[in-house]
This record gives structure tokens, C-alpha cells and sequence, in this order.
């Protein structure tokens, strides 16, 4: 069996004066379809946790596996590659381009991938149709509310069609409608057998999760639901 | 662990359109900052082109006075030393040296002048003493004056303004009448202040009616300090000069342009037999002079432009850097969705060169205004090399480009994960 995540023996330390060993003796394995939450105080390793998921670090040792390939082989090109095609990203602070439409910013991780531009317009589209935004196509996103922001994060996050959705603090930013309307929707893309991690400070969060992995002061532990 | 090759993992790639187009959006992103980022440039340009248009507009008008006077003027000496002359060639200017110029195409006047060969016992340098109205005597002080024998044509030839009276014509040099036209120097000094009871002065005992004084002229600026008189009455009274003593000159008057072809062809039409017998003088050629006076203004102003120029690429560099910083969460964000560092830098570049060629463009523009205005200004003909115009949004492209250097290296080597959490 593949996974979609395999880490075995995964360590990260930050060099100084004072060495960081943020993480140590990572085993975590996640498998296609899986919805995983990640919980941690501050300051736990949680970040750099998610950096490694996402391949925006490297670790310092063991082995990391992502579809069963192995990054740490790979040039700066490739990763770049690698990150664009089988992640999708939402963040706590959305980050969308304020002066982009919708539909713009939903195309930008393609734009990146090679995807033609037609390609493009048609997978954004289809994005957005189903995290409920058909009507808000050319809204720039400036002009959206929280929620909608988030949903547009997301559509973006799905276009590239990854193996793999990796959520920040998605409701971090919104109230209680619109965080729970978000949660509603990452249930539908697990019920579609998306792939989800979601790091979290929020309990009710982190309880949506088919496994709940707690990140404390640089390990990794898990308790079955 | 089962591992797939990383082989089949092509590269993150970007098309240049695409590239083109985020460029833009990140233009697009802040119109204000683009603006400011923009003036840097709109200046340096603006000055560029302004020095150089208004350094060439200059250059032109002062090549163009030159073209007016000194471009018109030929003058024909008759040579001194000529020990090779062959035997029976005659020097000096023959008999009517005047008429036969007037043949040449481009010719407006000529007039012959020299200084009579009159002898004072006294002082060699003293070339006519000079009494005031009235017949001489011992009581009035006698001025030493400098005495130009002319022909009527000279007058024309150097371009002299009358302030009161009249030329001698044709007619008082062919009876050799004694009359004479004062300098306004001359005048000046003998205190004449009108020539309507036509005064007498007298050179060297010889009685001369005053007919006019001579208020300016634009060449043989002598006259004004001389008593100028007919050639043939100055042959009749003093002799004639010899020929080949290098006395004689012959002053003249061209159409503007016309200078060189009339000084080549001068001695020729003069003395067909023996051309060399005749010196010519020539301005120097305007095109040379031109050439000169544009490369010194030039580089006076080219070195000016540059340093605008210079201050205009600090300022989009310090800009840019601003922005880049600003912009890092964004930066972070194209990262994690698979952008390169270059496809990071090459977005900061171009936004930084397009910023600059559209800064070029206004420059252009506003700098091909300026050197219209202050000729407008100065009643001077505009001159703007085409060249600068269109080269001036390339040279703002050059600057956003190398000024944008620094920040877009700096963009490409933000750490995403860094990025994502400012």
C-alpha cells in the first residue's frame, strides 16, 4: 500500500548558537482519502510539522515519502513541482490577491503548473461551482466576505487537483457561521474522498477528524477515535 | 517503504505569457506605488532627454549665428613671398579683381580695401595724421588715425550702417574725388557731430570733403577707427600699391552657405592665368564648427542626464525593495502553489523594467515638451535627435531592470514558510 504521507524517523532541528530540535522521531503515515487533524499548543512543533507535510522545509533526518516520492532527492525545480501538483494549501489568513477576481485566484496555483490557459479557466470554474461560489466568479476578492475568501482559498486549493488538502487554522479568521459552514464543506470534500489534514487550536475542529495527532514539544502522539 | 522514481516529476513551469500577465496584475496591485515607483524614472528620463534636446537646440542656434556671419566671409590677399613665381606672371589682383568675382555663383558683394603707402617723417606707425575741420594749422592738435583706401563695394561687402550721410559711389571713384567716410571712432575723436556742411579734413595737407560717418559694420571692424577714402583717389595722391607686397585685400560677402564653394573658386576667377599668386581665407567649415560646438554641449549635458538617470535607478530600486518587502506574504503564497525563484524573480524584474519603460515613455514625453517650451520661449528651431525619443523608454527599461535587480534576487530567496507566517 502507498501512502500519500509516510514519514518514518523524521527529525528537524534549526542550527545555532543553541540548537532547535523542533521535531523528533517522526513516524506518521496518512492514507488516500484520510481526514487528519493536528492539535498542539503554540510553540510545539506544530508549524514545523505542517512546513514538512508541505514541503517547505526539508528534514534534517529520517525519510519522507509524499505519493511515495522522495523529495529529499529532488532539485528546487522539481519540489516547486512536486508542492504545486499534489498539495493544496489553505491558510488561516486566506492569502488571495485583494485585487483578483475570484476565478483569478483560483487559476494562480495552475498558472504555475503548466496548465493551459482554457484548461485553466475550466477547472477554476468547476472549483468554485462546488465550494458554493458559481455567483462570485468575477467578485474581486477584496469585496468578499470571510467566509467567501475562505471558499475561494479553498476552490484555488482543489483546482490543482492534489493528493492532498493541507488546512491551517481554516476557521481561525471567521466567526461561527462562516467557520462552520467551512467545516461543513471540508466534511463534503472528505465525504468525496479528499485527503484533508487540518492543524488546529480549536478542539471542536480537531474532533471532525477520523485521527487526531497531538504535536507536544517536538513529538508526535495519536489517539484512535 | 515503497518509493516511486522522482524521474516522471517534470519541472514547475511557467509560460511567458503567464509570467507577462502576473507581471501586470502585480503592476495592477498598487497604482499609487506603480506611480511613485514610476517617477524615479519619469525624472531622470524627463532630464535626459530635455539636456539633450535643449543641448542640441542650443548647439544649433549658436552653429546657425556662426553659419549667418562668419560662414559668410571670404578674404583674398595678395601674396608676399612667392620666389617661384615664373617669369612674366604679374602678382596681385589684376585689373578689375571685383568685377570677375562678381561671376561667381553664391557671391553677394566684394570690395577691395588697403592702406596707402603715406610716409611721416615722424612716427613709421603713424599711418595719416588728421586735422579736424577747417585748414590746418599749428593750434590744432592733429590725431593719428589709421586711412583705408576702399572701393565702393566695400561697404556693402562688410555690411556698414550709416549713422549720418552717405557712401562714395562709383562716380567719386572714378573721378578720384577727395571725399571721405569717417569711422564712428574717428568721428568720435575729431568730435564731428554732423557731416550736412560736408566738413573738410585734411590728411597729411590733403583736403578731403566729409560725406558720411560709418556707424557699424560686421567684418574689417578697422573701419570703424579709420577715415576710410576712395582707391583711386588714395593711388593718385600716395601711388598705388605694388603688386605682391601683400597690401591689398579683398573683402567678401557671401550667401549663407556659400563660403567654401566661393573661397575655392575665388583666386581662380580672379587671376585665371596664375591663381596662386592670391592668398583665400575661409571660415572655418560651419559643419566642423557645428560638430564641435554639439559633442562639447553634448557631454556637458550627457553628463548631467546620467547622474539623473543614476538618482532615477536609486530611487525604483529603493521602491521596489519596499514593495518586495511588502509583498512577501504574496511571495510566500505563489511558492507553496509551485512557483520557481525564478519565475519569482523574473515576475519582480519585469514588473520593475515595465515600470521603468513606462516611466521612460512619460519621460520622453514630457522631456520633448520641455525642449519645445523653451524654444518656444527663446524663438529658437527645436532640435531633438529621434534617436533619444525612441530610445528613451528602452534606457527607463534598462534602469527598472538593473535597479530591480537586487529586490527581485531578494524576492526569489524569501523562504515560503517564512513568508507565509509575516
Amino acid at each position: 500500500m502507498t501512502y500519500i504521507i509516510n514519514m518514518q524517523g523524521v527529525g528537524r532541528t534549526f542550527p545555532g548558537s543553541v540548537p532547535v530540535h523542533a521535531l523528533k522521531d517522526v513516524n506518521f503515515m496518512v492514507s488516500s482519502g484520510e481526514y487528519v487533524t493536528v492539535v498542539g499548543p503554540s510553540g510545539s512543533g506544530k508549524s514545523t510539522f505542517l512546513n514538512l507535510i508541505g514541503l517547505l522545509d526539508t528534514p534534517s533526518v529520517g525519510t519522507y515519502l509524499i505519493d511515495g516520492i522522495d523529495p529529499s532527492t529532488m532539485g528546487e525545480k522539481q519540489r516547486s513541482a512536486l508542492r504545486g501538483t499534489r498539495i493544496g494549501f489553505v491558510f488561516q489568513s486566506f492569502h488571495l490577491i485583494g485585487h483578483q477576481s475570484a476565478i483569478a485566484n483560483t487559476q494562480l496555483g495552475m498558472v504555475y503548473n503548466g496548465v493551459p490557459r482554457k484548461q485553466r479557466i475550466t477547472r477554476a470554474r468547476d472549483s468554485l461551482a462546488r465550494v458554493g461560489l458559481s455567483h462570485r466568479e468575477e467578485a474581486v476578492a477584496q469585496t468578499l466576505s470571510g467566509g467567501e475568501r475562505q471558499r475561494v482559498a479553498i476552490a484555488r486549493a482543489l483546482a490543482g487537483r492534489p493528493s492532498l488538502l493541507l488546512c491551517d487554522e481554516p476557521t481561525g479568521n471567521l466567526d461561527s457561521n462562516n467557520a462552520n459552514s467551512i467545516l461543513a464543506l471540508l466534511d463534503e470534500l472528505h465525504a468525496d474522498d479528499i485527503t484533508l489534514i487540518v492543524v488546529t487550536h480549536d478542539s471542536e475542529v480537531a474532533a471532525r477528524g477520523q485521527r487526531i495527532v497531538t504535536v507536544k514539544d517536538g513529538h508526535l502522539s495519536e489517539k484512535s477515535q | 517503504m515503497k518509493r516511486i522514481s522522482a524521474k516522471g516529476i517534470k519541472s514547475s513551469r511557467m509560460s511567458l505569457v503567464d509570467i507577462l500577465g502576473e507581471s501586470v496584475s502585480g503592476m495592477m496591485t498598487r497604482p499609487g506605488r506603480a506611480a511613485l515607483t514610476s517617477l524615479g524614472t519619469v525624472i531622470g528620463v524627463t532630464v535626459f532627454v530635455a539636456t539633450l534636446g535643449l543641448a542640441s537646440t542650443a548647439a544649433g542656434q549658436i552653429s546657425s549665428r556662426f553659419d549667418a556671419m562668419a560662414a559668410t566671409e571670404v578674404t583674398v590677399t595678395d601674396q608676399t613671398s612667392l620666389p617661384d613665381l615664373p617669369l612674366g606672371v604679374i602678382p596681385g589682383f589684376g585689373d578689375d579683381p571685383e568685377l570677375a568675382a562678381s561671376k561667381i555663383n553664391g557671391l553677394s558683394a566684394s570690395g577691395i580695401y588697403f592702406t596707402p603707402d603715406i610716409t611721416t617723417s615722424e612716427d613709421n606707425s603713424v599711418q595719416g595724421s588728421l586735422w579736424p575741420p577747417g585748414p590746418p594749422n599749428a593750434e590744432k592738435n592733429s590725431v593719428s588715425v589709421d586711412v583705408m583706401a576702399v572701393t565702393p563695394g566695400f561697404f556693402t561687402a562688410v555690411h556698414a550702417e550709416l549713422q549720418q550721410g552717405r557712401e562714395f559711389d562709383i562716380f567719386h571713384q572714378t573721378r578720384e574725388e577727395p571725399v571721405a567716410v569717417l569711422g564712428r571712432a574717428t568721428a568720435q575723436r575729431l568730435g564731428l557731430g554732423t557731416v550736412e556742411q560736408q566738413p573738410t579734413v585734411f590728411i597729411e595737407n590733403q583736403p578731403f570733403s566729409v560725406i558720411g560717418i560709418v556707424d557699424d559694420v560686421e567684418r574689417v571692424p578697422m573701419a570703424l577707427t579709420s577715415v576710410l577714402i576712395p582707391d583711386t583717389t588714395a593711388n593718385r595722391i600716395w601711388g598705388a600699391p605694388g603688386p605682391g607686397e601683400g597690401q591689398v585685400s579683398l573683402v567678401v560677402d557671401t550667401e549663407i552657405g556659400a563660403a567654401q564653394q566661393v573661397g575655392a573658386e575665388i583666386a581662380t576667377a580672379i587671376r585665371p592665368d596664375y591663381p596662386g599668386v592670391l592668398q583665400v581665407q575661409m571660415p572655418p567649415d560651419p559643419r566642423t564648427l557645428r560638430d564641435g560646438i554639439n559633442n562639447d554641449m553634448t557631454g556637458l549635458f550627457m553628463a548631467l542626464a546620467v547622474v539623473c538617470l543614476f538618482v532615477g535607478a536609486v530611487g525604483i530600486a529603493n521602491t521596489t525593495l519596499v514593495s518586495v518587502i511588502e509583498r512577501v506574504p504574496e511571495i510566500g503564497l505563489r511558492r507553496a502553489l509551485g512557483a520557481r525563484k525564478f519565475h519569482i524573480a523574473a515576475q519582480f524584474l519585469i514588473e520593475s523594467a515595465g515600470l521603468g519603460f513606462i516611466g521612460g515613455m512619460v519621460g520622453a514625453t514630457l522631456g520633448a515638451s520641455t525642449v519645445i517650451g523653451v524654444s518656444l520661449a527663446q524663438t529658437w528651431g527645436p532640435l531633438l535627435d529621434p534617436r533619444t525619443i525612441i530610445s528613451a523608454p528602452l534606457v527607463g527599461a534598462g534602469i527598472g531592470l538593473l535597479a530591480g535587480a537586487y529586490p527581485s534576487w531578494r524576492a526569489a530567496r524569501t523562504e515560503p514558510a517564512q513568508a507565509l507566517r509575516s
